[in-house]
């Protein structure tokens, strides 16, 4: 948010805070156990506000479900900052004390006046009315969203559009206040943590910082480029551009996983050299030109830092199967095979290393993440207890360090725009008892699973002339394929929806757009325009 | 809440008659939706939902459940578990006339055993059920037309039941002379659907005097008077109000627990379907007092005569501007709410009465706490019944000086009997508390066919046995507890000389293992025990020794009163027991 | 309140003569405990509200008439609690008595043997024909029986499915009395109930009435040996909410996952793919 990228809060904050907001998260099938956090704190009398398209499971324990058009979300947050502003419910306090920049936004939100919201969004002026009311009335109140903010072409505007909003009423940086980015993978937060980022070293230490880098060199011995590398879309550029010719792939499933699969396998068979290092030989893997074994989950040992900034040690239960090995072994040998005098170090030695270079994470010895199950960071040293909460800096009189900056940010719908040539609006998403591309969930019986269907309204069933089950031809600019067609009263006319989970038999992302978002680099995998037509029977 | 509707979906009926309660139901929006919280909050509409489907249909189908639910934002399991909790819902059979035999202690006395015999091979639906609170008309049916109704039939015999075909019941009627009466007085005697006649026969006089009182001045008269509840813990009326009145919070309720099913007991029935006006007035200077402005008075399900009258005169008050937001024109709001109960004795128990009120099973609580402080909805609620209301308005009318002279320094006022099996005369009696046991029988005419007495059941299947050797005792709270007997529900159950006590406890057990809710081991468990050791004991096929078998009945026992959590399984064995320390014949020794 | 005024408000009381001081809030059960009483609770569990149903805690308070709960009773000042006296010793060989013959205990745990032993308790006393709530086990799908038969209707699972943890309602008590069980709506199979398969009713059962299929089937096979599994505690693979998981593993394989009850993250509870979907390490890679 203001620097380092975690969410501001701990979980047990939310059950005792007073307004929820869940936007663009699914949190009751896709963060299950936060949900619960979430559940005691409507138990113990907060009022939930859902934003999202779809009236989901989420949504279905809101008091207010707002029923956005994909992609209207700035529209949204800015008519909500603009009536907060109009009846003067704005924190003035800590906006004069904490912030800067509030006089622009004032002015850029101007034209979101909750009749042109309802317009752009869809949703009834008076329920944005009441959003903005409550949430700025509110004693507390927690922001949570997930990917249905960050997978569009605009995912860092979106951020920002609702960051805006906790700056314009103070809900940052006290306990029961903050804003919360869902993390949707096991460790997408310690990797970020760790530099698995183009342009961060570990602890987000700027890579082009002259003097974080120093450090570095001195501890590792090496020198580190002085310039960002690329986030993934840009890596798709280079391999356009004939750029970037190998590419070394870990843990990985991109030919499944990223957006307009077409697009993906060509760019992966046109490489000189891949390398895939996974534990399953995965439909990427398969295009490689050396796999090499990896041991996974629960056959090796290290951290994970989860959604709320804590890290906790993961351990090894099992061997590793066959020739099977540690991604740290796999590194280090072809450090070797490189020429470089590399020990395998293990996973401890790793961590201490970092520890010494991420002021973050600098008191975190194994000793006591073993003892204290986990800490949060920021952790400096090894006498600090971890930090609950984020930003309490915002509300020192006056303020320690930098202000926190207000960003304009403007409406600015779906790349792929509806036509009556592809009228139908299509969001992808995730089920409850299935994971990303289904190489790890695929593997049990779920009772529960929904295979790779189209999730119409029940209302454009009827007007394709298509039942339940029936086969059904989709197509989007990029590309087509077939599924079957599942009825879900959550969608309304025009709106569809299908989940990423199995990409062997209904592979959704030959239909999704990579138009990407040029600060984050994340594909807008929510927002495709499709048409839908009825199979002819054979 | 995300609930995962069952697939089935209502017929046109039952869709109908849940709408008709609700309203229609909203489409989905597709836009925005208004939830959570008060979504949730309409779960106390539950078993106004079952009922109405039960009613129109005479089933609970999973098409009718999975609307309700829906509607009501109710998960189905829960619904089901509450519909299945209640004996009058049937969920597991098409919905058709149906026919509840009483063949509980009295009723058993009176042939209820023929007229399950002549159901048994007819084509009829028909079930055993528990005491009906006929019982100074013996035996009792009470039947169900979907679609037109319940409604009770006392005295029935073979041919009426055999043929479904049932005379309308006859007005209860009050045995003693109309210048003994207070409580009584209006029973058979002034209309009960008639809001002019209550009024002119005294009616709302004692709102007019608890308005000039204010509601403090109501709590000290109570105080004075030395009312205690009638319901069968004797608790002083007066602390009650008050730990209302002076709990923290501004939403609070009042209730009257109209579910009178204390078997051999029917004092209620008769107020609530002879006087009901009186219920009503008694109930809003309650409202008044504790500065609740939210009443409900639950009737058991087996009263329909004594809901409809209440839900009648409720309108007419409210007409009357006697209920609303400003009762009277003196300025306080009460509104008032029948709620029916659905076949649960538990439901008595008051927290098990907040439960159902709630839309929950009728589960009791632990208490502490207690409902002055944490009642139905988890707010300060005040409950008494139906008796206990009725006598606070002779405290407000009357004057709390002129209460405290009727009965014994310890028990003030006048009591009701419920007089029942083997006397000339069963019904009601008002006496003064304090009048011995004889008398009351005397007042009954005395034990059936000029034969000897055995013994008595006082205070119905909860209650304790005595012999004639406790005719002489005074009836009040203190001469009872000092005997090791108890008032009870104020049922006064006969049995003479010629009485075999083996079935009477076999079914006294039976009926606490069917009405166990299944909380708690000691009950849940215990009243089965308890059940198949009579059993054993009356097939001649005991487990080891008759001494065995006593010895496990008295372990039984003692569990379950030292164990239980609530008042039924507490009193499940006391009448066995004291039928076995008398050795009353039949009883096993 | 701050949490240091919340601690200064105390209760003092005695449990069989000895005086123990406790923050106010606490339970009976919390305050035999601070003086090295323990007590057996069965319906009692850590993460949840106490049920209050078993009542094989009970203990005497002076001045009640009946026993009360320790679990859920909570302390007053000035209270006297004595346990172990006759009457509560009685109660609880009873509560045990009645449980095990009613239920199939044999999958409890040494615990509840141990407190059958040392209350004497003889289940069997109430003899060959005595009711009981046997009934064949559920086998609907790959994850989970239930096995109804051990069912003590402590309602744990009902609470952990419901309000406490879960809020699924998928399992509610239905019936009355000893007919009361654990049910879906009109009883339909698992699969077509609102059930997620989280298994958080699994993680509170006390008696082995609901287990995974995995350590259901193992122990019908005579399998399942927990003196050769070893336990590793570690964060689940799938999101980012960072849930600790305990691997029980027996011959290299996960044959159970469970989430500790002192985590104050999950308080024990996981969701399908956490319980249910790790099964992909240990199996599957062979070929």
């Amino acid at each position: 948010m203001f620097g380092a990228g975690g969410g501001t809060s701990s979980y047990r904050e939310i059950e005792e805070t007073d307004l929820i907001i869940m936007w663009g998260s699914n949190a009751r099938e896709a963060h299950p156990i936060f949900f619960h956090h979430v559940l005691k704190g409507v138990r113990n009398g907060a009022r939930m506000f859902v934003i999202d398209p779809r009236r989901t499971s989420t949504a279905r324990w809101a008091d207010v479900w707002l029923g956005i058009d994909v992609g209207s979300d700035i529209a949204l947050a800015n008519a909500v900052g603009r009536e907060i502003i109009h009846q003067d419910l704005q924190n003035r306090e800590f906006i004069d004390e904490a912030t800067e920049g509030f006089d622009n936004y004032a002015a850029g939100v101007e034209e979101y006046t909750l009749e042109r919201a309802e317009e752009i969004t869809g949703v009834p002026a008076e329920a944005v009315e009441r959003l903005a009311h409550e949430y700025a009335k509110a004693e507390t109140a927690q922001l949570c969203w997930t990917l249905g903010i960050t997978e569009h072409h605009n995912a860092t505007d979106n951020v920002l559009a609702l960051i805006n909003l906790a700056l314009l009423t103070g809900h940052v940086g006290r306990y029961g206040s903050g804003v919360i980015p869902l993390r949707g993978q096991n460790n997408v937060q310690g990797g970020g943590d760790m530099g698995a980022l183009p342009n961060k070293l570990p602890g987000f230490q700027d890579v082009e910082d002259d003097e974080k880098r120093a450090k570095f060199e001195a501890v590792w011995g090496a020198e580190v480029p002085p310039k960002a590398g690329k986030h993934i879309s840009l890596m798709h550029e280079a391999m356009d551009e004939g750029d970037l010719t190998a590419l070394y792939i870990i843990g990985e499933n991109p030919l499944q996983s990223e957006a307009d699969s077409t697009e993906m396998r060509r760019r992966l068979t046109n490489l000189d050299f891949l390398v895939v290092q996974d534990i399953f030989l995965t439909p990427t893997a398969e295009l490689a030109d050396v796999v090499l074994p990896a041991a996974g989950w629960g056959e090796t040992e290290g951290t994970f830092t989860s959604s709320e900034r804590r890290v906790q040690r993961v351990r090894r239960a099992v061997d590793p199967p066959g020739e099977a090995q540690d991604d740290i072994a796999i590194l280090s040998a072809v450090a070797r095979a490189m020429g470089h005098p590399w020990v395998t170090p293990t996973a401890e030695e790793a961590w201490d290393e970092m520890r010494q270079l991420s002021p973050l994470h600098g008191g975190m010895t194994y000793a006591r993440l073993e003892e204290l199950g986990g800490l949060q960071w920021p952790c400096p040293d090894v006498d600090h207890p971890g930090t609950l909460f984020l930003h309490g800096r915002l509300w020192e009189r006056p303020i320690s360090g930098r202000r926190a900056p207000f960003h304009v940010v403007e409406d600015d719908p779906p790349v792929d725009t509806l036509t009556e040539e592809f009228p139908i609006r299509l969001t992808t998403g995730r089920r409850l008892d299935s994971f990303n591309t289904g190489v790890q969930s695929g593997r049990y019986s779920s009772p529960r699973r929904i295979p790779g269907v189209l999730d119409l309204s029940p209302e454009d069933g009827v007007s394709l002339g298509v039942s339940e089950g029936d086969r059904v031809t989709v197509t989007s600019r990029r590309g087509s394929l077939q599924a079957p067609v599942r009825f879900d009263r959550s969608l309304r006319p025009g709106l569809a929806f299908m989940s990423v989970h199995f990409p062997d038999d209904v592979d959704v992302n030959v239909l999704t757009i990579d138009a990407w978002d040029p600060k984050s680099g994340t594909a807008e995998f929510k927002a495709t325009a499709i048409r839908v037509e009825p199979l002819v029977s054979v | 809440m995300d609930l995962r509707a069952l697939l089935d979906r209502p017929t046109e009926a039952e869709r109908m008659a849940v709408d008709d309660l609700l309203g229609p139901s909203e489409p989905f929006d597709g836009r925005v939706a208004y939830g959570g919280h008060e979504a949730r909050g309409q779960r106390q509409m539950l078993l106004p939902a079952l009922h109405a489907v039960q009613d129109a249909v005479g089933s609970v189908s999973r098409g009718a459940l999975g609307y309700i639910s829906d509607r009501l934002t109710v998960p189905p399991a829960e619904a089901y578990g509450v519909a299945t909790f209640y004996s009058l819902f049937n969920t597991d059979q098409p919905g058709r006339t149906t026919i509840h035999v009483c063949d509980d202690i009295v009723c058993s006395q009176y042939g209820a055993e023929d007229l399950i015999q002549a159901l048994e091979g007819s084509e009829l639906s028909w079930e055993r059920s528990p005491c009906l609170g006929q019982c100074e008309r013996a035996p009792a049916v009470m039947f169900h037309h979907p679609g037109q109704g319940y409604g009770n039939a006392a005295p029935v015999d073979s041919d009426a039941v055999g043929n479904a075909v049932f005379d309308e019941l006859p007005p209860s009627v009050v045995h003693q002379d109309q210048s003994q009466l207070r409580l009584l007085r209006r029973i058979g005697r002034v209309d009960p659907a008639s809001l002019q006649a209550y009024r002119e026969s005294g009616g709302y006089e004692a709102l007019t005097s608890a308005i000039e009182l204010g509601p403090d001045g109501v709590i000290s008269a109570l105080d004075e008077s030395g009312l205690k509840g009638r319901g069968g813990a004797a608790f002083p009326i007066g602390i009650k109000w008050r730990g209302v009145a002076d709990a923290p919070g501004r939403d609070k309720y009042v209730i009257a627990n109209g579910d009178e099913s204390e078997p051999g007991t029917f004092k209620d029935r008769l107020l609530m379907e002879g006087d009901p006006f009186a219920v009503v007035e008694a109930m809003t200077i309650f409202g008044y007092a504790t500065g609740s402005t939210k009443g409900y008075i639950y009737v058991r399900g087996e009263y329909p005569t004594a809901e409809k009258r209440l839900g009648e005169a409720i309108v007419m008050a409210t007409d009357a501007g006697l209920l609303g937001t400003d009762v009277a024109g003196a300025g306080f709001e009460f509104d008032l709410e029948v709620r029916r109960g659905a076949g649960a004795y538990i439901c008595g128990e008051e927290t098990a009465l907040f439960a159902s009120i709630e839309g929950y099973r009728g589960e009791p609580r632990q208490k502490p706490p207690f409902p002055t402080q944490h009642g139905v909805f988890g707010k300060p609620t005040g409950i008494n019944n139906i008796e206990t209301l009725l006598a606070t308005l002779e405290v407000i009318a009357g004057g709390a000086g002129e209460f405290a002279r009727v009965g014994t320094e310890q028990s003030t006022g006048p009591k009701l009997f419920c007089v029942s099996g083997a006397v000339e005369k069963p019904g009601v009696f008002e006496v003064p508390f304090g009048t011995t046991l004889g008398e009351i029988l005397a007042l009954a005419g005395g034990v059936r066919g000029g034969l000897g007495l055995s013994a008595v059941l006082l205070g119905g299947a909860a209650g304790v046995f005595v012999d004639s050797g406790s005719l002489d005792m005074p009836l009040t709270f203190e001469d009872t507890q000092a005997a090791g007997a108890t008032l009870g529900s104020g049922a006064v159950i006969v049995f003479d000389e010629n009485c075999d006590f083996g079935p009477v406890l076999r079914r006294i057990a039976r009926f606490f293992r069917d009405e166990s809710c299944g909380q708690c081991v000691p009950c849940r468990i215990g009243t089965v025990r308890q059940s198949e050791t009579l059993a054993r004991l009356g097939d001649g096929e005991t487990l080891g020794t008759v001494a065995d078998e006593l010895e496990r009945l008295d372990d039984l026992a003692r569990v379950m009163t030292d164990a239980s959590i609530c008042g039924l399984g507490q009193t499940a064995a006391s009448a066995i027991q004291s039928a076995i320390r008398l050795r009353l014949r039949g009883a096993p020794a | 309140m701050t949490m240091t005024e919340r601690e200064m408000s105390t209760i003092t009381a005695q449990v069989n003569g000895e005086v123990v001081t406790v923050p106010e809030g606490s339970t009976i059960l919390e305050a035999c405990r601070r003086v090295g009483l323990d007590l057996p609770t069965l319906c009692y569990g850590p993460t949840m509200s106490a049920a209050n149903a078993c009542r094989v805690c009970v203990v005497e308070l002076e001045g009640s008439r009946a026993l009360v709960p320790s679990c859920s009773r909570k302390l007053e000042e000035g209270m006297e609690i004595r346990t172990g006296t006759e009457r509560a010793e009685h109660s609880r060989r009873l509560v045990l008595e009645l449980l095990g013959s009613a239920s199939e205990l044999d999958r409890s745990g040494d615990q509840l043997d141990s407190w059958i032993e040392d209350a004497g308790a003889e289940p069997s006393r109430f003899g060959p024909k005595a009711a009981t709530v046997a009934t064949a086990p559920k086998i609907e799908d790959d994850l989970y029986v239930r096995d109804y038969g051990r069912c003590i209707l402590c309602y744990r699972c009902v609470d952990a499915c419901g309000v406490e943890h879960q809020n699924t309602f998928a399992i509610a008590v239905a019936g009355r009395g000893f007919e009361a069980h654990i049910s879906t709506e009109f009883d339909v199979a698992l699969p077509d109930s609102a059930c997620v398969y989280c298994g958080n009713c699994i993680a509170v059962c006390p008696t082995g009435a609901l287990v995974g299929k995995v350590e259901f089937d193992m122990r019908e096979n005579d399998t399942w040996d927990e003196s050769r599994q070893d336990v590793t505690r570690t964060v689940c693979s799938y999101c980012g909410v960072g849930c600790n998981l305990d691997l029980h593993t027996q011959d290299e394989k996960i044959v159970k996952v469970t989430s500790p009850h002192d985590h104050d993250v999950t308080l024990g509870n996981l969701c399908i793919k956490g319980r249910f979907g790790q099964s992909y390490v240990s199996s599957g890679r062979d070929g």
